[in-house]
């Protein structure tokens, strides 16, 4: 795919689609000229692409090498079966399947309520003047200034004592982790959220507030849609978050039967490292095609996101 | 309730009657009543479990959180129920998650700081004491017999025993022996109770280990000994060989006679300074922090890891905007063909989950099967991983492959935000196209994506997954008093001395989360500030 790219350094391909775009046909140039002034980009681009993309490639085909280990995945593409997804899903002290339907439906519990908790949040601040308004805003700037991950030791011993109380939502519980994750839905997202609700002229909310809408209703049938694309990058964000996140995982949950991909996968490496290399690589594949994919469909979105703010 | 919602929805609407009315009617036609019904149930399932998890709370003697919750709950009620009150009706259910796994994690983290919390001091002095006790206990050589019947109560198991005087008592492993008066006899033996289930011997067996563990102490004084089974069917008295004397403070070995005191270190102490254990929890002042500074086997670990989180958190931000900053610049020419495709390549380090990249990489550099040793540097063995300094380059250079992508994106952008004619007119007078970047496209450029550069250092001052995925903090340092390798960064630290191996130490571990939270937060405020100064000289 890499090596494709590198065809216009043949000069002439590019120097003729070149004048496609730009102010009118250009004439074409000299290679030494066309070097100097694209081609060489073309390099630098190559050598970057390969440098982004030799990792992927290698997991892929380490995935495809029927019952490999580490060396045997070092052979690139040299066999190709589906084996290892198969055996991914049979492993008794490994259950793939139960980690991967834990990290979906953790992922996008939280990354709901993360999205209406900020999204509540948001309306509030940009749409309400109230005592206190600027003091809260600083404040969740503040308190984002202490990471979750910081205070996992508290979070580990809270856990401990719910769950000797309540042993439903304390440690070893899904739900458990998803009320520790919502711990962290505002701040950050409420920011990104509060920029892009106060670009809704709230006019719109006076018309529907005259034509006799609650302010649910207006929060909830209108606004809601029209700041559709925030939501979508901050639920995006979050249950991408969500499904790397390691540390918290580990801490509260225990059994494998309960854990997420990251710490099962993790598990996984650090038990069998070399001998099942393949397996993992599938199980890696597999983890990695919704996030990767949600990423590319979206990149728009979610460059936009990160960079909206700093850079005007 | 629904009159209150009724005139609560009312209130937003402008004052005219005539509005009014339409307010009114439009509510009613828009399903209003569908939410004021879910709002209804929805308040009563909290005030339901509200009570319910408070009355849990009472039955375990845990009131300060009882009154909490329920003060909690109250204010729900109050804050939906009634009219107004908007902004709050939007911000608790978000505020709720924050100030139990947020704000109150971070001032618990404060607290533990300034505990001995860990393996051997967790929990309170009754409850070593009582662990002591029973861990040192020995039947008692000529102990009376009690005839033992197990009863059953909703998973709790109860000793119902007949002493040797024929008198019934009743215990369990937290309720010291009682008497009872309605026990069903057969033969001079207690065998049943009301509300209880008796054990039958397959369910004896069955529970067997459970039982052999069991201690019923005889009265509330731990001296005095408690009674334990071997069989199942007989119970034996059996006392500890230490003895706890409550007003000395004092605990005993009766069989050599040491004296273990408590000289406010958490645990019964001898004077030779043997400890026995479990302790209990104490506050222990700043003795976590001077530990982490003073104490010679773990001064010298935390601040070789504190040098080496800077180090990798500067030189992550450095190397990824230069090649991502490079890159930009590079594709930022309009004549340039198939940008698109290199772009999207490109972001896909970017895309794939940070963990497994970590692992992945973690493979590929294995010194013995990993690809770079075997196939690129042709069966080379090179120590990628376990070299402490080439370790320390590996983490650079795979942190450089996850990162540079973003660091492009944020470049091309912000590169394609600064306006032409400037750089036109530059030219114009003659100045080189590194002149040109040097004096003006870098300083635009940073000012737009400083704020982006600090929280990127931020980041990876705690990029945990990384670090920990790629080589576990190792190599580890033998040398050290806590679990902690070369290329170690100080999360990963309170991670490993928190969690990993057979001991933990939750109050050092916390001393180092607030070390790490003063450093990124005073980082954090003079870095910004610095380029507000920026933003301000442009």
């Amino acid at each position: 795919m890499t090596t494709q790219t590198a065809a216009p350094s043949t000069g002439a391909i590019v120097t003729a689609e070149a004048g496609v775009r730009g102010e009118g046909r250009e004439p074409r140039r000299p290679f030494r000229k066309y070097f100097r002034e694209t081609g060489w980009r073309h390099i630098v681009g190559v050598l970057a692409t390969v440098f982004a993309l030799f990792p992927l490639l290698y997991v892929f085909s380490a995935s495809l090498n029927p019952g490999g280990t580490l060396l045997t995945a070092n052979s690139l593409f040299s066999r190709v079966s589906l084996e290892s997804y198969l055996t991914l899903f049979q492993n008794e002290t490994h259950p793939y399947g139960a980690w991967f339907v834990n990290t979906l439906v953790i992922g996008l519990v939280t990354a709901f309520f993360t999205v209406l908790l900020g999204a509540l949040a948001a309306y509030c601040f940009s749409r309400m003047r109230f005592t206190g308004r600027r003091f809260s805003l600083t404040a969740l700037l503040v308190v984002q200034m202490f990471p979750q991950m910081l205070a996992m030791v508290a979070i580990f011993l809270l856990m401990v004592t719910i769950s000797d109380i309540f042993p439903a939502i304390g440690l070893n519980t899904q739900i458990g982790l998803i009320m520790v994750y919502l711990g962290g839905a505002l701040g950050a997202n409420t920011y990104l959220m509060y920029g892009f609700f106060n670009t809704v002229p709230a006019s719109i909310d006076e018309a529907a507030k005259i034509d006799g809408a609650g302010h649910a209703r207006i929060f909830f049938t209108i606004i809601l849609r029209l700041v559709a694309p925030i939501l979508a990058v901050v639920g995006l964000l979050s249950f991408i978050g969500t499904c790397s996140e390691f540390v918290l995982a580990s801490v509260i949950l225990v059994d494998p039967d309960k854990q997420t991909l990251a710490v099962g996968l993790y598990r996984f490496v650090s038990d069998e490292f070399s001998k099942n290399w393949s397996v993992f690589a599938a199980g890696a594949v597999l983890a990695a095609i919704l996030p990767v994919a949600l990423f590319l469909a979206l990149q728009r979105y979610i460059v936009g996101g990160l960079t909206a703010g700093s850079v005007k | 309730m629904t009159i209150t919602e009724d005139q609560d929805a009312r209130s937003d609407a402008p004052a005219t009657p005539r509005q009014r009315r339409a307010a009114r009617i439009a509510e009613a036609a828009g399903g209003g009543w569908g939410l004021i019904l879910l709002k209804i149930v929805v308040l009563g399932l909290i005030l339901a479990l509200a009570v319910y998890a408070a009355l849990v709370l009472i039955r375990m003697d845990q009131w300060v959180p009882a009154v909490l919750v329920v003060a909690a709950a109250l204010l729900a009620v109050w804050i939906y129920s009634g009219r107004g009150r908007l902004p709050a009706k939007y911000l608790m259910p978000g505020l709720v998650f924050l100030f139990v796994f947020q704000v109150f994690a971070a001032l618990y983290t404060g607290y533990v700081a300034f505990t001995n919390y860990g393996t051997g001091h967790n929990s309170t002095k009754e409850s070593a004491v009582n662990a002591l006790m029973l861990s040192a206990q020995e039947r008692v050589p000529d102990s009376p017999e009690y005839e033992l019947t197990i009863l059953d109560q909703l998973g709790e198991l109860s000793f119902l025993v007949t002493d040797p005087d024929g008198e019934v008592l009743i215990g369990g492993e937290d309720r010291p022996l009682e008497e009872v008066d309605d026990a069903e006899m057969r033969g001079g033996k207690a065998v049943a109770l009301d509300g209880y289930t008796t054990l039958e011997f397959a369910e004896i067996v069955a529970n067997q280990e459970r039982i052999s563990e069991m201690a019923v102490p005889l009265s509330d004084d731990p001296n005095d000994g408690a009674l334990r089974t071997p069989d199942g069917s007989i119970a034996y008295v059996y006392t500890s060989t230490l003895v706890y004397d409550e007003a000395a403070g004092t605990m005993t070995d009766t069989r050599t006679g040491v004296v273990y005191s408590d000289i406010g270190t958490g645990a019964f102490t001898a004077e030779d300074g043997t400890e026995l254990k479990p302790g209990w929890q104490i506050v222990v002042g700043f003795d976590n922090f001077t530990r982490a500074f003073a104490e010679e086997s773990i001064r010298g670990p935390f601040l070789s890891v504190l040098v080496w989180t800077f180090a990798f958190a500067l030189l992550s931000v450095l190397t990824c905007f230069a090649l991502g900053l490079f890159l930009a610049i590079v594709f930022n020419d309009p004549r340039m063909k198939s940008k698109k495709y290199y772009r999207v390549l490109m972001i896909l380090p970017y895309a794939f989950p940070g963990f497994l990249s970590a692992l992945v990489w973690a493979g590929m550099m294995n010194q013995e099967f990993g690809f770079l040793n075997v196939v690129l540097f042709g069966g080379a063995d090179i120590p990628w991983l376990t070299n402490e300094w080439l370790a320390k380059a590996s983490i650079i250079l795979v942190n450089l492959w996850l990162g540079f992508p973003y660091m492009f994106l944020i470049c091309t952008g912000a590169l394609q935000s600064i306006p032409e004619d400037v750089q036109e007119a530059a030219r114009v007078d003659g100045a080189s196209a590194w002149q040109v970047f040097r004096s003006i496209k870098l300083p635009l450029l940073l000012v737009a994506v400083a704020p982006l550069l600090i929280s990127s250092f931020a980041f990876n001052f705690n990029n945990f997954s990384l670090i920990y995925m790629l080589t576990g903090g190792g190599p580890r340092d033998v040398t050290a008093g806590v679990n902690v390798g070369a290329t170690d960064i100080l999360i990963t630290m309170v991670y490993k001395v928190a969690f990993v191996g057979s001991s933990a130490d939750y109050g050092l571990a916390s001393a180092f989360s607030i070390i790490i939270f003063i450093l990124v937060a005073t980082i954090s405020v003079l870095a910004f500030r610095r380029t507000k100064a920026l933003e301000d000289l442009n």
